[in-house]
C-alpha cells in the first residue's frame, strides 16, 4: 500500500506532469478556457492513462522490445476511442466542449511517456497507481490553470460569479493569446524556483522548463531526456 | 467550388491558425524555431507530410472505413497510417531523392506524431470534407504552421541580443512572443 501512496504523491506533487515536467502542453493550453473544461480533460486523460498503464504492464512480457512503441500507440488509441464513445453517449456537453482534443489524447506525451518509463518495467498494481497519480496531477494542474483563466477572463470559477460587480473581465485570458501568457508566467515561476534551488546547491535536474522539441521523438533534449532516462527507471523501482 | 476552397485556404492558414489559435503542433513550434533556416526546413517538411497524410487518410476513410461501417476506428487507423506514411516517405526520399532527403530528412521523424497531422486528418472527417477539400485544408493548415514558425524564428533571432529578466530567459519569453503573435493573428478574423 505504501508504494501506491508513494506513486500518487509522486504523480501529483514531485513529478507533476504539467508544473514540473511540462508535458502535454497542447491540451493544457487548448482546453483550459474554464475550470470545468480543464477538470473534464484531466479526468478523461486520467482514465485513459490508468487503463493503458494497466494493460501495458500486463503485456510487458509479451510485447517484443522492437515494436513496443507501435504496440503502445495501438493500446492507447483503443482506450481513447472507448472513452470518446462513452463521453459522446453519457456526458455530451463535455464531448462538445473538448471536441477534437479528445481523440488527440492519443498523442499526449504524458501517456506514451509513462508507458515507456514506468508501466513497461513495473508490475500491474504500481502501474495502475502511477497512472492515477499522474492523471490526478494533470487534472489538478488543468483545473488550476482553467480556474485562473476563467477568473481573470470572465470573473467566474466553475461558472459561479465570484468577482465584484465593478470588475471588468479581461477577456483576452479566455482567448488563445491568454493561454500563452498564462503558460509563460508559469514557466517563469518554474525557472525562478529552479534558479533559487540551484543557488542553494540543490539538485534541480528533475525540473525542466518547456518541451524543447517534439515530445514523443525529441532525442537530445526536453521530455525524452527526462522520461527515457535509465536512472529515472531505476529510481522508480525502489 | 473554387470560392469554397479559397475560403478554406484563408480560414485554415490565417484565421484559425493551427498553432496560434488551436494549439496543435506546439512542440515543434517551440522547439525547432531557434533559427529561421531550420524553421523553414521544418515548415516545408510539415507542408509535405500533412498534405500527403490528409490525402491518404481521406481516401482510407472514404473507401475503407465508411463502406465497412467502421468509422469509429478512425483514431486508431489514422495514427497508424500517419506513422507508417512518414516512415515510408523517409525511406523513399533516402533512396530516390537524396538531395531532398538531406534537407528534410532530419525533420521527418519529428513529425510522425506531431499532433497537427492527426488533428488535420480528424478535422477533415469531423467537418465532412471530401478528399480534395481535405487536401486543400491540410495544405492550408500546414502553410499556416510554416508562416507562424518562420515569423517566430525571425523574432527569436532578434531576441538573442536582448536583455531579458533572468527567470524569463528561454521558454517563457518565447511563449510571451507567441502570445503577442496570437493577438496579431486575431486581427485576421475579420477577413471572412
Amino acid at each position: 500500500m505504501n508504494s501506491a501512496k508513494e506513486r500518487l504523491v509522486n504523480g501529483i506533487v514531485k513529478e507533476n506532469p504539467t508544473f514540473v515536467l511540462m508535458l502535454g502542453m497542447c491540451p493544457t493550453l487548448a482546453v483550459t478556457t474554464s475550470a470545468i473544461n480543464g477538470l473534464g480533460m484531466g479526468l478523461t486523460t486520467m482514465v485513459v492513462l490508468a487503463l493503458s498503464n494497466v494493460f501495458i504492464s500486463l503485456l510487458r512480457n509479451i510485447i517484443p522490445d522492437k515494436v513496443r512503441i507501435p504496440a503502445f500507440i495501438v493500446i492507447i488509441a483503443s482506450f481513447v476511442t472507448m472513452v470518446e464513445l462513452l463521453l459522446q453517449g453519457f456526458i455530451p456537453f463535455l464531448y462538445d466542449a473538448l471536441g477534437i482534443y479528445i481523440p488527440l489524447i492519443v498523442v499526449n506525451c504524458i501517456i506514451l511517456g509513462r508507458a515507456e518509463a514506468y508501466a513497461y518495467k513495473n508490475p500491474v498494481i504500481p502501474s495502475l497507481f502511477d497512472g492515477i497519480g499522474m492523471g490526478l496531477g494533470f487534472s489538478v494542474a488543468l483545473t488550476c490553470i482553467g480556474a485562473v483563466r476563467e477568473l481573470l477572463g470572465a470573473g467566474e470559477i466553475f461558472g459561479i460569479h465570484v468577482m465584484p460587480e465593478s470588475y471588468v473581465p479581461v477577456s483576452i485570458f479566455i482567448m488563445a493569446p491568454g493561454a500563452f501568457f498564462v503558460l509563460a508566467t508559469l514557466t517563469a515561476i518554474q525557472n525562478k524556483v529552479k534558479i533559487a534551488g540551484e543557488r542553494k546547491g540543490r539538485d534541480m535536474s528533475k525540473i525542466q522548463s518547456g518541451c524543447d522539441s517534439d515530445c514523443m521523438n525529441c532525442s537530445d533534449s526536453g521530455c525524452t531526456h527526462r522520461l527515457y532516462d535509465e536512472k529515472a527507471g531505476e529510481g522508480d523501482k525502489k | 467550388m473554387i470560392k469554397e476552397l479559397l475560403v478554406i485556404l484563408i480560414a485554415s492558414s490565417l484565421v484559425n491558425n493551427v498553432v496560434l489559435s488551436q494549439f496543435l503542433g506546439l512542440c515543434p513550434f517551440l522547439g525547432v524555431s531557434k533559427k529561421t533556416e531550420t524553421a523553414t526546413g521544418m515548415g516545408v517538411a510539415v507542408i509535405f507530410v500533412i498534405t500527403l497524410a490528409s490525402a491518404v487518410a481521406g481516401a482510407i476513410y472514404q473507401f475503407i472505413l465508411i463502406p465497412f461501417h467502421i468509422a469509429y476506428l478512425q483514431t486508431i487507423v489514422f495514427i497508424l497510417v500517419i506513422a507508417a506514411l512518414v516512415q515510408f516517405v523517409e525511406m523513399f526520399l533516402k533512396k530516390f531523392i537524396p538531395g531532398l532527403y538531406q534537407s528534410l530528412g532530419v525533420y521527418l521523424p519529428l513529425i510522425t506524431t506531431n499532433c497537427a497531422v492527426l488533428g488535420v486528418a480528424l478535422t477533415n472527417v469531423q467537418k465532412n470534407y471530401g478528399i480534395l477539400t481535405g487536401v486543400v485544408n491540410g495544405f492550408a493548415t500546414a502553410a499556416g504552421f510554416t508562416i507562424s514558425i518562420v515569423i517566430l524564428a525571425g523574432i527569436r533571432e532578434k531576441l538573442t541580443y536582448n536583455d531579458i529578466p533572468e527567470s524569463f530567459k528561454g521558454m517563457p519569453i518565447v511563449l510571451v512572443t507567441a502570445g503577442l503573435m496570437a493577438i496579431a493573428f486575431c486581427g485576421f478574423s475579420g477577413l471572412l
